[in-house]
């Protein structure tokens, strides 16, 4: 008799793809209900994945075998701490995303709304089964599911997000093939597609320039998919014609779930000393985070769209991630991971807030925000405050804790480049959330705030968005106080017992 | 090493966050002025006397120490009130309440907009500064200090002019630089030692790394800490920062912001590096260096300075190097002298800040040259100023001098002949750019300023208090507070002397 716990694995898969289902099924007129089975399904799988991660970190991973059938032939189902925090960081963010997203889509695509809310679950429902899953061709299904829900998303948006969700579409099918040849190549090797299995045969079999290359391939694929420097292109642009509420979605965990199987490849399947030593491939990619880090953040200051800044900033936190993944060791292991849950955190915020402000002004351009923006929205803009303040890293909000460890792994490699780069970047981050920080505090016309000014702010009504939308935007804002705080607990409790034995 | 018996206490975490409490309130009140000032006195007072229920205490040699949280992996948010932490926050928490007071008579009388912003931002700053007091590791003080940089932005920028706004972000793109590095200085330290616990004597030891390591670590948390220190060549934000309202320039950049820098210099030589340390790399060497051309070079620019704010603001650039001066000596007297001289320079400082408020205020005048008869008019005001310059320059009976004795018995005792030149020096220089304020206020004859009388009580008041405390101090340097002797009970717990 299993433990009937274990059927959380599964029960953290299972709400989204049904929701996708009955989501489906509504008309156009009673597109409310979609939303609801939307909200309803993402919560759902959010609680379970919160049941599950507290089920994995005290009692140990759950290995689940889908239908009895045995792996290699089975599939099998890995909830281990590391996928189900993922799982809780995922559907968390889409949870509140979703609440939030009501009037945003009834406001930018009203007729729109079914597929979209379908789409979004079924993206949802992929992301998952990436994580979850513990097959490696499995994982290539899930891939497609939710990077072709991906692709549709993106593509209900302006008049320019058709050809960048084609661009996004090419890319991302190129990054699939690479992962699939990579696969395979490891198939041939190993004879098995269970990715367990797969790291039990490797050390036995030794290196071939196959297992090898098969790696690098899956690596790439990944890469593509995570955005990772110089692979980002496609980002941008599918980011910022994408609707808001569509990024707000894919923004915070896509390119995350991509970072999770990067983890799992490099950690848990093949051996660390392997990824580290036979090839450089760990410093490959912190290098290229690092390179992005840098990149990304100059990009974003060049941006006068709110929107498209925050896509280039979140090439540059994908690089942190990279850069923590490619130090190989227990800091930056934490320091990436906890990284994947600030970042998702601020991101989600920062999205959010970028939508109530279209919502409200119209546009998200920053060379025409002022300070009657803060007036008309004060709360909003308290919340961005907060997440800009934790995307430059400084305490005790949240973003600063994953730099430290982040500082701490570089600092026991010696690793000065890491260091300079995570250093400069923060000063970056403060240029371009500054310059909009100054724009909506402060008169910006150079002149002192004098009587008149005070005349002119006292006649800006405040109108801030519903309730419906504020809630979700503090809330994340607030949370990030509280993730700073609280950052040695969930490194010690539920970080910590992810590392694997040969970091 | 004597070993300092600790108690568990949560006083200094109230003392931190009273403050910090009292900002929503303000902020709820903004439309009622007196209930929101009513507001940020309350917290003072109630900050102040936290603090002083600290002190029996630490002058029996207990520290109050309390953990709050477990805030990384291995380091705690710690508070620990010792005899340093203790001896910085009854001077920032002791003059919040004078500049309380002051702030409501020269944003009143000088028409100062966003009034609310101004008095929770402020509130907010002294829960950092208390923050940096109490400190009990090198994380928890990082986290008040960008807390302190970020909450001190919107005063810097108070008036939100092209100026305002340019010296802001001069302010951040300094404070926020320094941060980074003491953030990675305080990663390699927790690398190489495991903990980052401010300890009496230093957690580092010879031979952990080699000269040059040691030298490039020093100057990363030197650095860190000495841009808010205002040490040369990283200074020049605090000049333009003056364009903050004058009681910003009188608490936050004569004392509470500028101090925790200079706080910070002092905690490195004595609680991180340790005297062993800095003598046997030459490190202390490094540090007077910088430290001597800092008082000389700001002293010579003061001269220059005819914007009465700006003269203020390069006379504290010097006067703060005096204190790492101290801490560079590397004995009994120079540490005794350099922390005395946090609360010495702290009172007679604010008085003079306190009085070019007034005069701006009352009489519009911000130049040096432009003050011909001003005295005549406010005569107590410049009488005020008059015992800050004399205390500046190191003349007795004001508590100027007591500081100064002991940095140049410090400089004998070292042997450092130099440092003693530059202490002289710097004396007559201080003469030099103050006294002509005086002079001209008192005896340059002009009826510029006919019929204005002494500018509201609720400016007067304060400068007077502070100017008489200098005179106190000077006299009774243990009857408030036992401030004398708390400052030679810090040295030998750093030196381990007795």
């Amino acid at each position: 008799m299993t433990d009937p716990w274990t059927h959380l694995a599964v029960g953290i898969l299972l709400p989204p793809f049904f929701g996708a289902l009955v989501a489906a099924l509504f008309p156009d007129r009673r597109r409310n209900g979609a939303w609801l089975a939307a909200v309803v399904s993402s919560g759902l799988t959010f609680a379970a994945s919160l049941g599950g991660l507290a089920y994995a970190v005290i009692e140990g991973p759950v290995r689940y075998h889908l239908g009895g059938w045995q792996p290699p032939m089975g599939i099998e189902l890995v909830m281990d701490p590391l996928a189900a925090f993922f799982c809780a960081v995922v559907t968390g963010m889409t949870f509140f995303v979703f609440i939030h997203g009501r009037s945003v889509v009834e406001r930018e695509t009203p007729h729109k709304a079914v597929p979209f809310y379908s789409a979004a679950l079924l993206l949802l429902g992929g992301l998952l089964g990436i994580v979850l899953t513990g097959d490696l061709f499995n994982l290539y299904v899930f891939l497609e599911i939710s990077s072709l829900a991906g692709y549709a998303l993106v593509a209900i948006g302006d008049r320019r997000a058709p050809v960048s969700a084609f661009r996004y579409l090419i890319l991302g099918t190129i990054g699939a093939s690479f992962y699939l040849l990579g696969v395979a190549f490891l198939f041939m090797e190993t004879g098995s597609l269970n990715m367990n299995d797969v790291a039990e045969v490797v050390p036995v079999m030794g290196e071939s320039p196959a297992t090898l290359a098969g790696l690098v391939l899956i690596v790439l694929g990944i890469g593509l998919k995570m955005a990772l420097f110089p692979m980002h292109g496609w980002l941008s642009d599918a980011y910022t014609y994408a609707t808001s509420t569509a990024t707000a979605i894919i923004a915070p965990i896509g390119t995350k779930v991509a970072a999770y199987v990067l983890i799992r490849t490099c950690f848990h399947m093949f051996d660390p000393e392997f990824v580290r030593a036979e090839i450089p491939l760990a410093d490959i990619l912190g290098y290229l985070g690092a390179a992005g880090i840098v990149w990304g953040s100059i990009m974003a200051i060049a941006q006068n769209d709110l929107k498209r800044m925050l896509a280039f900033s979140s090439v540059s936190q994908v690089g942190y991630i990279a850069l923590g993944v490619g130090l190989a060791s227990p800091y930056g292991l934490i320091g990436a991971v906890l990284h994947t849950l600030n970042h998702a955190v601020m991101k989600a915020c920062l999205f959010l807030v970028n939508t109530n402000l279209h919502q409200r002004l119209g546009h998200t351009r920053i060379d025409r925000l002022d300070r009657t923006t803060r007036i008309r929205m004060p709360w909003t803009m308290a919340a961005f405050t907060v997440a800009a303040i934790s995307m430059i890293g400084l305490p005790p909000t949240a973003g600063f804790f994953s730099k430290w460890y982040l500082v701490l792994g570089s600092w026991e490699q010696a690793n000065y480049v890491f260091l300079g780069v995570i250093v400069i970047s923060s000063l970056l981050n403060v240029v371009y959330f500054f310059r909009v920080l100054e724009k909506v505090y402060l008169r910006s016309d150079g002149e002192a705030y004098d009587d008149a000014s005070e005349r002119e702010d006292a006649g800006v009504r405040r109108e801030e968005v519903r309730a419906s939308m504020l809630f979700p935007t503090l809330f994340l804002g607030a949370s990030l106080l509280v993730l700073g705080l609280a950052n040695a607990y969930i490194v010690i409790h539920v970080i910590r017992p992810m590392i694997p034995a040969g970091l | 090493m004597p070993i300092a018996e600790t108690y568990s206490s949560s006083i200094p975490f109230w003392a931190l966050v009273v403050s910090l409490l009292a900002t929503p309130f303000i902020l709820w009140s903004s439309r009622r002025p007196n209930l929101r000032e009513f507001w940020t006195l309350l917290a003072a007072v109630i900050k102040f006397a936290l603090v002083l229920t600290l002190l029996p205490g630490v002058r029996e040699g207990r520290v109050a120490e309390f953990v709050l949280l477990e805030i990384a992996e291995g380091i705690e948010l710690s508070l620990r009130a010792d005899a340093f932490g203790v001896f910085f926050a009854v001077i920032a928490s002791g003059l919040w309440i004078l500049t309380s007071f002051y702030s409501i008579g020269y944003m009143r009388g000088h028409h100062e907009k966003k009034q609310t912003r101004y008095f929770a931002s402020f509130a907010v700053s002294l829960s950092a500064t208390i923050g940096i007091a109490f400190s009990g590791n090198l994380l928890t003080f990082i986290i008040f200090y960008e807390m302190l940089t970020l909450a001190t932005y919107p005063l810097v920028v108070h008036s939100e002019n092209r100026e305002a706004i340019r010296a802001g972000r001069q302010y951040l793109a300094y404070a926020l630089t320094a941060g980074l590095l003491l953030v990675a200085g305080a990663g390699w330290i927790y690398q190489m030692t495991g903990t980052l616990d401010f300890t009496p004597g230093g957690v580092l030891e010879e031979g952990m790394l080699s000269a040059s390591g040691m030298r490039v670590l020093f100057f990363m948390l030197l650095i860190g800490v000495a841009v808010k220190g205002g040490i040369m060549p990283l200074h020049s934000w605090l000049p333009a920062a003056m364009v903050a309202p004058t009681p910003v320039s009188a608490l936050l950049h004569a004392v509470a912001v500028v101090k925790s820098g200079v706080f910070g210099v002092v905690r490195m030589v004595g609680f991180v590096f340790g005297p062993e340390v800095m003598g046997a790399y030459g490190l202390s060497t490094i540090l007077a260096v910088f430290a001597g051309i800092t008082i000389v070079l700001a002293s010579l620019i003061a001269l220059r300075q005819n914007n009465l704010k700006r003269r203020l603001a390069y006379s504290t650039v010097a006067h703060l190097s005096y204190i790492a001066l101290g801490a560079a000596l590397l004995n009994a007297d120079g540490f005794t002298g350099g922390i005395l001289h946090i609360s010495t320079h702290a009172t007679m400082k604010i008085t003079l800040f306190f009085c070019a408020g007034a005069i701006i205020v009352h009489l519009h005048r911000e130049n040096v040259t432009d003050l011909d008869g001003a005295g005549r008019a406010m005569p107590w005001t410049f009488t005020a100023f008059a015992i800050g310059a004399m205390g500046l320059t190191g003349l007795p009976p004001i508590n100027g001098f007591l500081s100064k004795w002991f940095l140049c018995m410090g400089s004998l005792d070292a042997g450092a002949w130099a440092v003693l030149g530059v202490l002289l020096l710097s004396g007559l220089l201080n003469a030099a750019y103050l006294f002509p304020v005086v002079y001209r206020g008192f005896f340059c004859f002009s009826n510029q300023f006919e019929g204005k009388g002494e500018a509201s009580p609720f400016m007067v008041v304060p400068l007077t208090i502070t100017a008489v405390l200098s005179i106190v101090f000077c006299l009774f340097p243990n009857v408030l507070f036992g401030l004398f002797d708390l400052a030679s009970a810090v040295a030998d717990s750093v030196l381990g002397t007795h």
